[in-house]
């Protein structure tokens, strides 16, 4: 069992970060980054993110086990069809990996190859099936694996996103479709973490809360102009235009969220991109 | 209808390039309705290609240039015409376009680009609302097609870029499955959120599509 789903199981407050692997072949500066992450329990490995090809998340995942840190694997159905998922799914289960994040995926139109094709072949709530389905030992011919996987399987939901009734409809899908944890998308707002931890309770499953490290007001509108779903509200963008430290008061933003989260989650997935000096400061 | 459009005239310029002897072919249906490829387009492709110092030996719209038995009757209605021509320029759906090819090992020159399956909004503006997948959803989706719609194509719900019910794609686009969320709320079902609908059986749209009703 991986020790993501023994500390949630254990209702320990969780905190999980995240790497990207590199757009290259040079691994020595993501696995140095994760080296020196402290007090986290697992490390997400992004897939492509942003629709940006870079090197296969898989094999870094696989690297960082084999140094003894547990990975989060995302899972992207843009890329791969079922086959292909199916395939990176088994290759994870055999290097060790078991926390596995499932998601949609970012549009390729945002990526650095906006003329790929999307594949889409299965969407998130699909491909949590395929997860327990493997898990059970059958892949999706029903054809039995030689050996079994013990798959983690964790699901992603926007707390922001509106009408806020449908994002539910989607969640109870993934509940149903066996999702293990929620990880959120970046959360900016008090409320609409409570309405989201409030929403979910019933259905039993620990929720990280996103905290995104928002370095200044530029990077805000950015991330509210390009980046699918983020939507950084008005009044942070003002904090960090009126801060005499942009950085200093990104930091005390993402503490706050903590603090929420703290309340409201069973622990908070850390997107610091880069800065992750800044982590104590922000799980002060 | 299927949604075409000319290509670009620098593309044709050079594809036409070898070729002083041309026979035009246009379609009567769709490519008629959506102003690519009717008597008129035919018409001025003809002017344009004498600008170019070109031929025309002849010209033939076809019902619908899709049905291959009457393409095949109207190329021979006009056989001297096509004989004369080093090449045929065809301004139809590729569907129009294969036809043609099917018709004559003359070499075909299509003229437009296909786009999609359309509808008509008004005249001038179509959009996408079926791509044709074989395996309907509609039923369970209040009459809209996450299929197509969704720039994704899911089929469980919206994904986490969905923004104010707009798509992550576009900002002025709705989101399909806020639409279909919506429009199953005034009819007082559940529809398509009341059971994970399991991947597509893609293999019914293996291609080339053959089909036969009996
Ligand atoms: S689900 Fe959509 S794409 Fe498939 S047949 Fe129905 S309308 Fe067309
Ligand atoms: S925002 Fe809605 S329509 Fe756009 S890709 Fe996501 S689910 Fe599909």
């Amino acid at each position: 069992m991986s020790q993501l789903s023994q500390n949630l199981a254990a209702g320990e407050f969780v905190v999980t970060a995240e790497v990207a692997p590199p757009k290259g072949i040079d691994l020595a500066p993501v696995l140095a980054t994760a080296e020196k992450l402290q007090g986290v329990t697992a490390v997400n490995v992004t897939d492509n993110q942003g629709a940006n090809m870079r090197l296969c998340a898989l094999v870094l995942a696989g690297e960082l086990r084999r140094r003894g840190i547990e990975p989060v694997l995302q899972l992207t159905c843009r890329d791969r069809n079922r086959v292909a998922l199916q395939s990176d799914l088994l290759g994870a289960a055999a290097l060790g990996i078991e926390n596995v994040l499932l998601l949609s995926g970012d549009h390729s139109k945002f990526g650095d190859h906006p003329d790929a094709r999307p594949v889409f072949d299965l969407d998130a709530v699909q491909l949590l099936d395929v997860v327990a389905g493997l898990n059970r030992g059958v892949d999706m011919a029903g054809k039995p694996l030689a050996g079994t996987p013990r798959f983690f399987p964790g699901a992603a939901v926007n707390p922001a996103a509106e009408p806020f009734e449908l994002v539910l409809q989607k969640v109870r899908k993934k509940v149903d479709g066996g999702a293990r944890f929620f990880q959120t998308q970046a959360v900016f707002t008090r409320v609409e973490l409570e309405r989201l931890a409030a929403a979910v309770a019933p259905l039993n499953v620990p929720v990280l809360a996103g905290v995104l490290l928002v370095r200044s007001a530029k990077m805000a509108r950015f991330l509210n102009s390009s980046i699918p779903g983020m939507c950084v509200p008005d009044e942070v963008v003002a904090r960090l235009e009126q801060a005499a430290d942009p950085l200093l008061e990104g930091v005390a933003i993402a503490r706050e969220t903590v603090g929420w989260a703290r309340t409201f989650c069973q622990g908070v997935h850390l997107m610091t991109l880069g800065h992750d000096e800044t982590i104590p400061e922000i799980l002060r | 209808m299927i949604i075409s459009e000319a290509k670009p005239l620098a593309e044709l310029q050079e594809v036409l390039a070898p070729f002083g002897r041309l026979f035009l072919v246009g379609c009567a249906a769709c490519a008629t309705a959506c102003k690519a490829g009717g008597e008129e387009e035919v018409f001025r492709f003809q002017e344009w290609m004498a600008g170019q110092g070109k031929e025309t030996t002849g010209s033939v719209i076809i019902d619908e240039a899709c049905h291959i038995q009457r393409a095949a009757r109207d190329l021979r209605h006009h056989a001297q015409a096509v004989a004369a021509a080093d090449a045929l320029v065809v301004l139809a759906c590729g569907s129009g376009v294969q036809s043609i090819s099917s018709n004559t090992d003359k070499r075909v020159i299509g003229a437009l680009n296909s786009l999609f399956l359309g509808n008509v909004r008004r005249f001038g503006q179509y959009e996408e609302m079926c791509s044709l997948c074989g395996d309907c959803i509609l039923n369970e989706t209040a009459g809209i097609c996450p299929v197509t719609n969704c720039a994704k194509g899911l089929l469980n719900g919206p994904c986490g870029g969905m923004k104010a019910g707009r798509c992550e794609i576009d900002g002025e686009l709705d989101c399909a499955w806020r639409l279909i969320f919506e429009r199953l709320q005034r009819q007082q079902r559940p529809g398509v959120f009341a059971r994970r609908v399991p991947p597509k059986a893609w293999s019914r749209r293996r291609k080339p599509g053959r089909h036969k009703i009996r």
